[in-house]
C-alpha cells in the first residue's frame, strides 16, 4: 500500500516537474521579446553572452557586486545542492558510475553545508529588516521546506538509518517499471514525501528563477543593437507590412 | 516649497557613505505623487481620457497582455526569489528610507495583481505568496510608487536574474494610461513631440530665430562665423538633439559645443525642425506606440532631409532609444551611410576627431573648473559608445581629459556602472515631484561633495538633458551652485581654438 502511493507520488511529482518545467521553458521561449534591453556594459557577441551567463549561473557575479552576505550563504547552499544531488545519483544507477562514487563523501559533508547555507538565508530574511519587509509566508515556508529536507536526509545517514539497499531497489524499480517494496521508515517516507512536495512546487513557485535566468533579456542579449536589427515576431509583420 | 532635512555638510564635517543604508520608513513617501493628465492630453496620445468605468478588469487584461507580448516582463514577475540584493541599490530608497522604494518591494505592488489573477499559487492561495486583488488601493499605490521609480537599471545590475524594475515601472504606467489613469507630465509632452516636433512644443519660426541668436553670440564671442543650420536638405548629418538644447543652461553651451567641433573640421550638418527632439517620453510611459511614432519622426526627417548620417546630442535616455530601439522601431537605415555607426553619438564623433588629431584645444581655458563626471544611468547601463563594453564611460571622460586639466572621478561604487541616477529621471523631472528630486539625488551629491571635499571639486559633467536641468535645480540644496553642472561639450567648447578665433585676454592667457 505504501509502496503504491509512494510510486504513484513519484510518478506524479516527475511528470509535473518536468512537465512543468518544459511548459515554462516553451512559454518563455515562445514570449516575444520585443526589444533590445541588455544590461550594460553587455558583452557585443553571442559567444560573449553564454560567458556572461555562465559567470552568472556558476558565480552569481552580479549578486557578488550586490551583497557579499547573500552571496557567500546563497552559493554555498547551491554549490552544495549540486553536490548532494549529484551524489544522489547512486540510488538511481545500477552500477553506480565512477565519478558519482567519488562525489560520495563530498556529497556527504555538502549535506551539511545545505543546510547552513539555507539557516544563514533564513536568518536574514528574519533579522534584516528590508528582507523581512519584501518576505512572504512562502519565502519561509520555501526555506523550511528544503532545510526540512536536509535534516531528514542527514539524520537519516546518521540517526535513523534506513535500508538503503532496498531504497535504491525501490527507485530502480519504479525507473524499470518493475516495482520494489519502499521500507517504512518514518524519517525517510518524510524524506521522500517532502521532495515529491518540492518536485511538484517547482513550475508554480519562484524555484522557476532556476530555468528563468536563461530567458532573462537583461542577461541573454547581445550587445548589437547596432549591427544587427533586432526585430521579434510580432514586429517582423509590420516591418515587411512597411517594405 | 518643500521643508527638508538635507543640509550641506560644514566644511571638514564627515561626508556620509551616499550608499549608506537608511532605516526604514514605511508610507514616508505615500503622499508623493505627480499630477494626472487631463483628458485631452491623455486622448491626444491614444489613452483614455479618465479613470474608465470598468478599469479593474481592464487593467488586469491589459497586464495579461503585456505579459504575453514580453518576455521580459514574464519572466522578472516570475523569477524573483526575494533574495534582497536590490534592497538598498535604488537612491530614492537611499535618500528617503520608503520601503516601497527598495525595488523588489515596488515591483511587487504590480507582482501580487500578476500572482493574484495569472499565477497558480495566487489564484489558488494568494495569502501564502502575497497576491491580491486589484483594487482602487492598489492603483493608487501604483501611481504613487511607480512614479518614484527612475528607470536607472541600477537594481537590474545587481539582480542575480538581471530583473529590471524599469521593465516593471513601465509596464505599470502602461496599464495606467490605459485604463485613463496617465501623468500629466509624460503625457503632455508626448503630445507636444507629435505636434509640434519637440519637448517644448517650439515651432520652427521660434526655433529657427533661436539657432540665429545663437550664431550671432558665438561670432560676437569667437570672431568665427559658426552656424546652426536649420532644415537643410542635402546635408551629410541630421543632428537630433534634446530641445532643452535650444534654451535651458548649461544645455545651450553644450550644442555651442558641438557646433564649434562640426565647424571647424567643416562638416556639413544641420537640425531637423520637424524632428527637433531627440528625447522619447514613449520609453518613459512604456508605450511602444508612442516610441515608435517619436522614432519615426526621426526616420522620416533623415529621409526628407537627405542626409547621410544621424548624431544625436547629449540626452541619456534619448540614446537608448535611438542606440537599442530605433533600429528596431523605424529601422532598417539602409539609406544612410553604413561606414558609420547608426546612430552615432556626439561624443563618439568628438571622440574620433579627438584620435585623428583634427581639432585643437587649449585646456588651460578651463582652468577656473576642478572637474568630475556623472555617468547618466540610460547610457551607463542602457547603450555603449564605441566598439567596445564600456565605451560609454571611457569615451566621455577621454573627452574630458583632453579639455581640461583637473578632472577627479568620484567613489567607484559610484560612477560607471554603478553610477547613481540624478533623480530627475524616467519622466519625473517636474516640479510637482520636487521632494522626490531632491531626495534622490542624495546619493549623487554626496559622492559629489566627498570629491569636492577631497580634490576642490567645483563642477560636475553630465552628457544627459535631464541630468542637467535636475543638477541645476538640486545642486543648490547640497551646498554647490546652480551653474556647477555643466555640458561635456561646454567643456569642448570653452578649450576648443577655431581657425580664426580671438582670443580673450581675459580669460585665456596666451596670445596668437
Amino acid at each position: 500500500m505504501l509502496t503504491i502511493a509512494y510510486a504513484v507520488l513519484f510518478y506524479g511529482a516527475a511528470l509535473v516537474l518536468a512537465g512543468g518545467i518544459a511548459y515554462r521553458m516553451w512559454e518563455y521561449s515562445t514570449t516575444p521579446a520585443p526589444l533590445k534591453i541588455p544590461t550594460t556594459p553587455a558583452p557585443v557577441t553571442r559567444g560573449g553572452v553564454i560567458v556572461r551567463m555562465a559567470r552568472e549561473v556558476v558565480l552569481f557575479e552580479s549578486l557578488f557586486k550586490a551583497n557579499k552576505w547573500i552571496w557567500l550563504f546563497g552559493w554555498i547552499f547551491h554549490a552544495a545542492l549540486l553536490l548532494v544531488l549529484l551524489r544522489h545519483l547512486r540510488y538511481f544507477t545500477q552500477p553506480v558510475w565512477g565519478w558519482v562514487v567519488l562525489v560520495q563523501s563530498p556529497g556527504i559533508y555538502a549535506g551539511f553545508a545545505l543546510v547552513a547555507g539555507l539557516a544563514g538565508l533564513w536568518a536574514r530574511r528574519v533579522l534584516v529588516p528590508r528582507i523581512r519587509y519584501i518576505s512572504a509566508p512562502s519565502d519561509h515556508l520555501m526555506l523550511a521546506l528544503i532545510i526540512a529536507i536536509g535534516v531528514s536526509g542527514l539524520a537519516m545517514r546518521y540517526v535513523f538509518r534506513t535500508d538503503i539497499v532496498a531504497v535504491k531497489a525501490f527507485f530502480l524499480g519504479l525507473m524499470y517499471f518493475d516495482w520494489q517494496p519502499l521500507p517504512a521508515d518514518p524519517v525517510l517516507l518524510i524524506h521522500l514525501a517532502l521532495v515529491a512536495a518540492l518536485m511538484i512546487i517547482f513550475p508554480v513557485s519562484k524555484l522557476l528563477h532556476a530555468p528563468g535566468l536563461f530567458f532573462s533579456p537583461s542577461r541573454n542579449q547581445a550587445d548589437d543593437a547596432r549591427e544587427r536589427r533586432h526585430v521579434a515576431p510580432p514586429l517582423r509583420t509590420a516591418a515587411r507590412a512597411r517594405q | 516649497m518643500v521643508e527638508l532635512k538635507i543640509r550641506a555638510p560644514v566644511s571638514g564635517e564627515d561626508i556620509p557613505d551616499p550608499s549608506a543604508i537608511p532605516a526604514l520608513a514605511p508610507g514616508v513617501m505615500a503622499h508623493s505623487k505627480p499630477y494626472v493628465a487631463s483628458p485631452e492630453h491623455q486622448e491626444a496620445i491614444g489613452f483614455p481620457g479618465e479613470l474608465v468605468d470598468d478599469w479593474e478588469e481592464r487593467a488586469v487584461d491589459k497586464l495579461g497582455e503585456l505579459v504575453k507580448n514580453s518576455r521580459g516582463l514574464r519572466v522578472y514577475l516570475d523569477t524573483c526569489v526575494k533574495c534582497g540584493a536590490c534592497t538598498d541599490k535604488c537612491h530614492y530608497f537611499l535618500g528617503t528610507g520608503d520601503p516601497n522604494n527598495m525595488p523588489v518591494a515596488r515591483q511587487d505592488l504590480l507582482r501580487k495583481v500578476y500572482r493574484r489573477y495569472f499565477t497558480f499559487a495566487g489564484k489558488y492561495f494568494p495569502w501564502l505568496v502575497g497576491a491580491e486583488d486589484m483594487t482602487k488601493e492598489v492603483l493608487d499605490e501604483w501611481y504613487t510608487y511607480f512614479h518614484q521609480c527612475s528607470q536607472c537599471r541600477r537594481c537590474s545590475v545587481y539582480c542575480p536574474y538581471g530583473i529590471d524594475t524599469a521593465e516593471v515601472s513601465m509596464a505599470a504606467r502602461e496599464i495606467m494610461d490605459s485604463v485613463g489613469k496617465g501623468q500629466k507630465y509624460c503625457n503632455e509632452i508626448i503630445g507636444k513631440v507629435r505636434k509640434y516636433g519637440n519637448n517644448l512644443g517650439l515651432q520652427e519660426k521660434a526655433h529657427r530665430a533661436t539657432l540665429e541668436d545663437l550664431e550671432e553670440d558665438i561670432e560676437d564671442e569667437t570672431g568665427v562665423a559658426v552656424r546652426l543650420p536649420l532644415d537643410e536638405k542635402g546635408a551629410d548629418i541630421l543632428l537630433v538633439t534634446p530641445s532643452a538644447d535650444f534654451f535651458a543652461e548649461p544645455h545651450i553651451d553644450g550644442l555651442i559645443g558641438y557646433a564649434k567641433v562640426f565647424h571647424h573640421v567643416g562638416a556639413s550638418w544641420t537640425i531637423s525642425s520637424y524632428a527637433s527632439e531627440a528625447a522619447n517620453f514613449g520609453m518613459f510611459i512604456g508605450s511602444q506606440d508612442n516610441m515608435r511614432e517619436l522614432a519615426m519622426r526621426i526616420r522620416n526627417a533623415a529621409e526628407d532631409l537627405g542626409v547621410k548620417r544621424i548624431i544625436f546630442g547629449e540626452c541619456g535616455h534619448a540614446w537608448r532609444a535611438a542606440y537599442n530601439f530605433m533600429n528596431t522601431l523605424a529601422g532598417p537605415f539602409d539609406f544612410l551611410d553604413q561606414r558609420y555607426p547608426i546612430p552615432q553619438h556626439i561624443c563618439e564623433y568628438t571622440y574620433d576627431l579627438i584620435q585623428k588629431g583634427a581639432l585643437n584645444f587649449d585646456k588651460s581655458l578651463n582652468d577656473d573648473i576642478r572637474l568630475t563626471f556623472h555617468d547618466s544611468c540610460n547610457v551607463s547601463r542602457a547603450s555603449r559608445m564605441g566598439d567596445k563594453p564600456g565605451g560609454q564611460y571611457e569615451i566621455p571622460r577621454a573627452i574630458l581629459r583632453e579639455v581640461c586639466n583637473h578632472f577627479y572621478d568620484m567613489a567607484d561604487d559610484t560612477i560607471r556602472e554603478a553610477t547613481f541616477c540624478c533623480g530627475g529621471g524616467g519622466g519625473l523631472l517636474t516640479d510637482d515631484l520636487l521632494e522626490l528630486r531632491i531626495k534622490g539625488a542624495q546619493p549623487r551629491m554626496r559622492a559629489m561633495q566627498q570629491v569636492a571635499q577631497d580634490h576642490g571639486v567645483t563642477h560636475m559633467a553630465a552628457i544627459c538633458a535631464i541630468c542637467k536641468t535636475q543638477f541645476a535645480k538640486v545642486m543648490p540644496e547640497y551646498g554647490f551652485e546652480m551653474d556647477n553642472i555643466v555640458s561635456v561639450h561646454q567643456m569642448v567648447s570653452n578649450a576648443i581654438i577655431l581657425d580664426g578665433q580671438k582670443i580673450d585676454r581675459e580669460e585665456g592667457e596666451e596670445q596668437e
